[in-house]
């Protein structure tokens, strides 16, 4: 609104100029962050896992043919990247630039460790990491001027995981110090893996049977809510850490008084306390937006339903929760990024999951060991966020007909 | 509102002796430490620890502000609105990014210590400011900004004097989520030896103390419920100004 | 037949709706007219009860209301409102087929009904049935919503500013189709608005409200002709009495033998149109056709008389 008030008071030659430009701002911008990128050490060599390595540019990094194929894919994708109005083709040339990103960092860690120690490890250098972001960025940029419909965006994400999971199963990546790292944990990382979903998606789950009802009577209640509501922000507000400590304390009262609460595994330290710390957090972003979401069927609407004779609970299911569903599915979208992250904390206190990886790496300064927790946390939360974007999508009350 | 205020000075009493006279509360605490073992930390005043921990904060917020809202103002410009879609997918995706992996990913680059905290606080501060100026500077009364153009503001005026002051009190709400979520997230930085609060509570998990993991929790959970009110107080009363309506 | 007897709202010690009695015909449209305040929306809901009445009660081809629960109630009185209140999340049929549905009519049924009701209010079934309110534009919604309050052929409609949404010209049109429908299916039905036009040419009878209190209950043209109080007087409007009374009455009444010069009115239209088109173009007489065959004619002296003798 305020963006087109203002371009008419700009001069208009200006504007002519920006419209005839045939390039992408944005795109520009990825491109410049990219050459910026080739100037940095593009892998870190180092003699074992804890010392620094030493940064190996990216046209050192392997033989002369496969630096010059992958550096002309990356700038050919970061080229594409370029093109004004032409979504798919800049998602083509993000594709195409990591495809090179991967060959680069593959037979990079291969050339590297020839010959280089029995306890060398390469790891990813900030040159690779700032050119995956400007790749990413390129597709986010591209993905979101799409506007895609929520069936295309789940089938691009299951794509794009196979392919991920094509690299990593294939063991292009084998080299690399975090898969050595990998590889000496596998059975703890499935633990972890397991323990992580648990935590994140076991709280949502609590969280979900306890807010509903909650968020359901508060909506029919505003005494209640009026009550209910700031205790629940009071408790997001207490850091996570602290509110972790804070259960440690309070379950291992429980599991020692309460008969029969050992035996159902709550104690002080563990699963128990990181699981109830995630379902306290969770509950206000369930609860506000129930009733938020139960509160935006049109007042219309609901006076309509009671004139015609729907009894409350007809009211509550044919009119309330399907017009609310999207605002309340937003809430869950909240709360399992939120676990996700938070479950990082749960290794702190011996609840597993992979902040155990983190916790570690950070004692033992050993980087890839955080990355090897840090990453896989990261794709969970973001692989969460867009499924559960898409949910919401698909749960719009009226549905578009471009589908 | 009586009860509120009465409660807000116990709040502030009991946190300023937890600080300054830690001493006081040792029969309070010494039933959960340790036999044996120390009830009250000690290996450094906790009043340096709480100074370190607010400063940590206070100047990552107020560098992400800065940026956060140059960055808000510019791509709400026609000349950045080409920036628009690709910011608003970096602030959905960038919050995604769980806080504590973030300062785990900061490390490696930075090193251990306070630097990575900050680094990692300033990051994620950015991203709710961000949006808040963003949603706060794109979504003023049409009819508000057809006057401000109307009396004969230029560009510069209207920002300064109609734009700005009106997407305050969203601005605000954005900053007050940051500092909320850097409060607790800066606990977490002593993992990565920043000196904070967090010191006290992980020195009790190590220790199986629980009187430190509770004096430490106490005391940044006061400091968080009492910044999160004033800077909601805050809120209030510049959205009466501005004429906003604003949810609690 | 619907019977109020003695109803009585009170909201703080203050009667909303003060003892209020009448008696409404079945097969008749009762406009209920006054100001906001004046407690017509309170009475209109109490008689589905989606407000309780503090006393008296209402009856219903006999039976009283309170004797069944609210929701069986409301499910056998339609009810349409202002800004109409379709459900966005559902279709179009879906929306019309919502008490029929909740009465567990078999789905051939419904859709039988649904289709049966698009025609009526013409709508095309193939076109519409699928559509969400969203898509359609507010007269076809507002029709929509009367559509959904006859679906299961209720003993009363109950409409609250049925047509308070629309705009001026899509309103008449409205208000005409309601007219031709309730002919055509008998239904009675009870009307709240503020616009005394639209009470005047709707209703069989009209009923005046004013601070809670049913000031006067008749037809039309004792409403204009002999407004019972100061304020249905100022309802009424003075400057506008005549005009409102010939808009009441058909050419018809007053055709007399003769020829006139000019284009003919039908004996259909009303007196102020007649008037209208007398004034307009300078005649002393305008003639009138029935079916299209000239029927005689109507003289301004004729309406002026009429005009003044009522008033």
């Amino acid at each position: 609104m305020t963006g087109s008030s203002d371009l008419r008071g700009r001069s208009p030659d200006l504007r002519a100029r920006a419209a005839r430009l045939p390039l992408s701002p944005p795109g520009i911008l990825f491109a410049a962050l990219g050459v910026l990128a080739l100037a940095l050490p593009f892998l870190s060599l180092a003699a074992n896992r804890i010392v620094a390595g030493e940064g190996v540019s990216a046209f050192a990094s392997a033989g002369v043919p496969t630096v010059a194929v992958a550096i002309a894919c990356i700038a050919a994708g970061l080229a594409l990247g370029l093109v004004r109005g032409a979504p798919w083709m800049r998602l083509g040339g993000s594709l195409l630039g990591l495809a090179g990103l991967v060959l680069l960092l593959s037979q990079g860690a291969t050339t590297l460790l020839d010959g280089a120690g029995d306890f060398a490890r390469v790891s990813p250098a900030a040159g690779f990491w700032c050119l995956a972001l400007a790749l990413m960025l390129l597709m986010a940029d591209a993905l979101s001027t799409m506007g895609l419909g929520p069936w295309r965006r789940g089938g691009l994400l299951v794509l794009l995981l196979a392919a991920l999971a094509a690299v990593l199963w294939s063991g292009l990546l084998g080299d690399l110090s975090i898969a050595q790292e990998y590889r000496g944990r596998i059975a703890a990382f499935r633990t972890a893996t397991w323990r992580h979903v648990g935590l994140a998606f076991g709280s949502l789950a609590a969280a979900a049977a306890i807010g509903f009802p909650l968020g359901i009577l508060c909506h029919r209640r505003p005494g209640l809510r009026g009550s209910v509501l700031p205790v629940l922000s009071f408790l997001q507000t207490i850091p996570s850490l602290a509110m972790f400590g804070l259960m440690i304390p309070l379950l291992g009262w429980v599991g020692s008084t309460v008969p029969g609460a050992r035996e159902l595994g709550i104690a002080g330290i563990g699963f128990a306390p990181a699981f109830v710390a995630l379902v306290l957090y969770s509950l206000l972003p369930v609860v506000a937006n129930t009733v938020a979401g139960l509160a935006a069927a049109p007042a219309s609407a609901l006076e309509a339903s009671r004139g015609m004779g729907m009894t409350a609970m007809q009211r509550l299911v044919r009119v309330e929760l399907p017009l609310g569903m999207p605002v309340i599915l937003a809430g869950l979208r909240i709360v399992l990024v939120q676990n996700v992250g938070l479950a990082v904390i749960a290794g702190l206190i011996g609840g597993g999951g992979y902040g155990t990886f983190v916790f570690q790496g950070l004692n033992q300064t050993a980087t890839d060991l955080i990355l090897l927790g840090a990453l896989p946390t990261v794709l969970m939360a973001l692989v969460s966020a867009i499924v559960m974007d898409i949910l919401v999508d698909l749960a719009r009350p009226t549905p578009e007909r471009s589908r | 509102m009586r009860i509120g205020l009465v409660l807000r000075a116990a709040m502030v009493a009991l946190l300023l002796a937890l600080v300054l006279r830690p001493g006081w509360f040792e029969p309070v605490f010494a039933p959960l430490a340790p036999a044996g073992g120390p009830v009250i930390y000690t290996r450094s005043s906790l009043l340096s620890l709480s100074l370190s921990h607010l400063w940590l904060v206070a100047a990552a917020s107020s560098l992400a502000t800065l940026v956060a809202v140059t960055l808000a103002i510019l791509v709400t410009r026609p000349a950045g609105a080409a920036f628009r879609p690709l910011s608003r997918t970096i602030t959905n995706v960038g919050q995604t990014f769980p806080p504590v992996a973030v300062l785990a990913l900061a490390v490696p680059v930075l090193g251990f210590g306070a630097g990575p905290t900050l680094v990692a606080l300033f990051l994620y501060g950015l991203l709710p400011i961000f949006e808040n100026a963003m949603t706060g500077l794109s979504t003023l009364p049409p009819h508000t900004m057809e006057a401000a153009r109307g009396i004969g503001l230029n560009n510069r005026q209207r920002l300064m004097r109609v734009e700005l002051p009106l997407a305050l009190p969203v601005i605000l709400a954005g900053i007050r989520l940051s500092v909320v979520i850097a409060l607790g997230t800066a606990t977490i930085g002593s993992t990565v030896a920043a000196r904070t609060l967090g010191e006290v509570i992980i020195a009790g998990l190590l220790t199986n103390n629980t009187a430190f993991v509770l004096q430490g929790g106490l005391i940044v959970g006061l400091f968080a419920v009492l910044i999160y009110d004033a800077l909601v107080m805050l809120e209030h009363r510049l959205a009466r100004r501005s004429g906003r309506a604003q949810r609690g | 037949m619907i019977e109020i007897d003695r109803i009585t709202k009170v909201y703080d010690g203050h009667a909303a709706v003060d003892e209020v009695s009448m008696t409404v015909e079945t097969g008749t449209i009762t406009a209920i007219v006054g100001t906001s305040g004046s407690g017509k929306t309170t009475l209109l809901r109490m008689i589905n009860r989606l407000v309780e009445p503090s006393s008296g009660e209402v009856r219903i081809n006999g039976e009283p209301t309170h004797a069944v629960k609210p929701h069986l109630l409301r499910r056998r009185i339609g009810y349409a409102i202002q800004g109409h209140g379709l459900f966005p999340h559902h279709s179009v049929a879906r929306n019309i087929g919502a008490v029929p549905q909740l009465q567990g009519w078999d789905k051939a049924k419904i859709r039988a009904r649904v289709d049966e009701l698009l025609t009526l209010f013409g709508l095309e079934p193939d076109a519409y049935r699928d559509r969400f309110p969203g898509e359609l534009s507010g007269g076809q919604q507002q029709r929509v919503g009367v559509a959904r309050a006859l679906a299961s052929r209720p003993d009363l409609l109950l409409m609250d500013e049925p047509f308070g949404a629309l705009d001026p010209i899509i309103r008449t049109r409205a208000q005409q189709d309601l007219r031709d429908i309730q002919r055509k299916l008998g239904s009675t039905i009870m009307l709240v608005t503020h616009d005394m036009d639209e009470a005047v040419s709707l209703g069989d009878k009209v009923a005046v409200m004013d601070q809670g209190r049913l000031v006067q209950y008749g037809p039309p043209e004792e409403i204009i002709a002999r407004p019972a109080t100061g304020f249905v007087a100022d309802m009424v409007g003075d400057a506008e009495r005549p005009m409102r009374l010939l808009s009441l009455i058909p050419v018809s009444d007053l055709i007399e033998e003769g020829a006139a010069p000019g284009e003919p009115v039908t004996a259909g239209a009303t007196l102020r149109e007649a008037l209208s088109a007398c004034l307009w173009t300078g005649r002393d007489a305008v003639p009138v056709t029935r079916d299209g065959a000239p029927a005689g004619r109507v003289t301004l002296q004729a309406i002026r008389a009429r005009a003044e003798r009522q008033a």
